[in-house]
């Protein structure tokens, strides 16, 4: 039974990144209505940013934060200059395919620009003291770290969704693109609001997944992006709540699974577990777990 | 004095026109109505004035500056609300939420007084005020999308079809619930209807639209009496 519990808080601390990555392809989703695939490698990229900062000599703490900026800057460029000129009505698939490119892109890029020639995996300093909070419970003190920015990062969320004037553009636009422009609202604005906010977010969950193994490189975000789009789909990919909840559903169930599938004798089978859930989730329910039914009146 | 003004304005959606050199005028004050069969291109000469067409060529002036090549959201600050076919409320977002939308790009302090009398002037909104918009019948979201675009405290008013769905008896109360914002505001309204008799009824200028040029104008009265127009265009 300890040893359940041990790999569920285990799985809570990968949950934490993956909710997070997930919330910000729900952002996107919601604002723009667009899967960003390069969601990962962005948040790849950021958290190179934020390892440059703290190789330059910069703490942990403001090293994130500097790196959230920047990162919140560069998302909102990519839609302006990347995206929206190749939207339109007609093929949705154009944006689909840069998104795919920016992915390859800064992969590239990041191996490019950080990774010496021969260079080992790079180390990022760790936000929380290691070890357990008790010698009694098997929880890691950075566990609790990890859920404790997650709540943080959720309440902030919801406090700008809900309770400002910002959120309510950006809300009215992923409701009603046309409807916004007729009350004003500038939408490109609100669309690059709504990537600079996804690749901030993105760029605090690479620093945190960085930080979780024994050193990273530029595949840090590949899997990492497969279980968020496990998380969205199994929360409903327009709902935060969804994306977080999903997301802490998928890293326990990918830790159990790494555990127990061990017992049985069929090891790397936790890669199958998160699909296993979202297609039993899209067949009973499939707007996911609080996704929206579209009610519409005519 | 016109408040609004269309000057030869040709226009439509990617290389089809479907307006053709269109003149038209709405003075301040009045309510014009435009009617016409469907496919007449009414709905289209307010997405013109609205900056929301693919080209326009011509040229619009509202309030005595010009327009035409305004974006949509810029003509919406200028002071024009647009009630667009089919309402355009926020349809998961609250009725509240829809109201504060209105006045989004307001900076003035009176938002709460202007709610407040939202909910006066249509009491259900009041009823359901956290309520999902889509979740309401048809006619409590003309009436949301009418109260949403008093909101913004317009000059002028847009409204595409407001009968468009309702039953026959909540469009005449509209109707008159029109007219009397009219009359008390003395708000400007250019409203474009399928039911003539009751679209005449509370306006001061009739325009008839057929096949994307204008082929009738004249005072409501006028339209209104004249038999021959009425056999030929408004069918009734």
């Amino acid at each position: 039974m300890e040893l359940f519990f041990n790999q569920f808080f285990n799985g809570i601390g990968s949950g934490v990144v993956y909710a997070s990555v997930a919330l910000a392809l729900v952002i996107i989703y919601r604002t723009t209505g667009v899967l960003n695939f390069a969601q990962g490698e962005m948040a790849l990229f950021s958290t190179f940013i934020t390892w440059w900062f703290t190789d330059q000599g910069l703490g942990i703490v403001p090293a994130i934060l500097l790196s959230i900026l920047v990162s919140m800057v560069g998302g909102a460029v990519i839609e302006r200059l990347l995206i929206r000129p190749v939207e339109s009505d007609k093929s949705p698939l154009n944006v689909v395919i840069v998104t795919l490119g920016l992915f390859l892109a800064f992969n590239a890029l990041a191996q490019l620009i950080f990774i010496k020639p021969g260079a080992e995996a790079l180390q990022m300093p760790n936000l929380f003291p290691s070890g357990n909070i008790s010698s009694s419970i098997g929880i890691r003190k950075s566990t609790i770290g990890y859920a404790a920015i997650l709540v943080v990062e959720c309440v902030l969320l919801w406090l700008l969704l809900q309770k400002t004037k910002v959120g309510l553009k950006l809300r009215a636009v992923a409701s009603n693109p046309e409807s916004s422009k007729l009350v004003g609202i500038n939408t490109g604005v609100m669309l690059m609001t709504g990537w600079g906010l996804a690749a901030g977010i993105g760029a605090l969950a690479g620093s945190l997944a960085a930080m979780r193994g024994t050193g990273f490189d530029t595949s840090l975000m590949q899997q990492v992006l497969v279980y968020a789009f496990a998380a969205a789909a199994l929360g409903g990919f327009d709902s935060p709540l969804g994306a977080v909840v999903g997301g802490l559903i998928v890293g326990v169930a990918e830790s159990l699974t790494v555990q127990y599938g061990h017992y049985i004798g069929l090891d790397g089978i936790e890669l199958v577990v998160p699909f296993v859930l979202i297609l039993v989730v899209l067949l009973v329910k499939p707007n996911g777990l609080f996704g929206r039914n579209i009610v519409e009146r005519v | 004095m016109s408040l609004l003004e269309l000057r030869g304005v040709s226009g439509g959606y990617g290389q089809v026109n479907v307006l053709h050199s269109l003149d038209l005028e709405a003075q301040e004050g009045e309510v014009a109505v435009i009617l016409g069969a469907n496919g007449a291109g009414k709905t289209t000469t307010l997405r013109a004035i609205c900056g929301m067409l693919d080209k326009v060529d011509g040229e619009v002036f509202f309030d005595g500056s010009e327009i035409t090549k305004m974006s949509t959201q810029a003509i919406a600050r200028a002071g024009i609300a647009h009630v667009p076919q089919g309402r355009g409320t926020f349809g998961d977002l609250s009725v509240d939420e829809n109201l504060r939308l209105g006045a989004i790009s307001r900076s003035d302090g009176g938002v709460g007084a202007d709610l407040d009398r939202s909910y006066e002037m249509f009491p259900r909104l009041g009823e359901r005020r956290f309520q999902a918009a889509g979740s309401m019948s048809g006619g409590e979201q003309q009436m949301l999308a009418i109260a949403r675009a008093l909101m913004s405290r317009p000059r002028l008013l847009l409204l595409d079809e407001p009968s468009l769905g309702l039953a026959p008896l909540i469009t005449r109360d509209l109707f008159q619930q029109l007219g009397r914002i009219n009359a008390e505001e003395g708000l400007t309204m250019v409203v474009v209807e399928q039911n003539a008799s009751l679209a005449l009824d509370i306006a001061h200028h009739g325009f008839v639209l057929e096949t994307g040029t204008m082929v009738v104008t004249g005072s409501a009265e006028s339209l209104a009496a004249d038999e021959s127009v009425r056999n030929a265009y408004l069918g009734f």
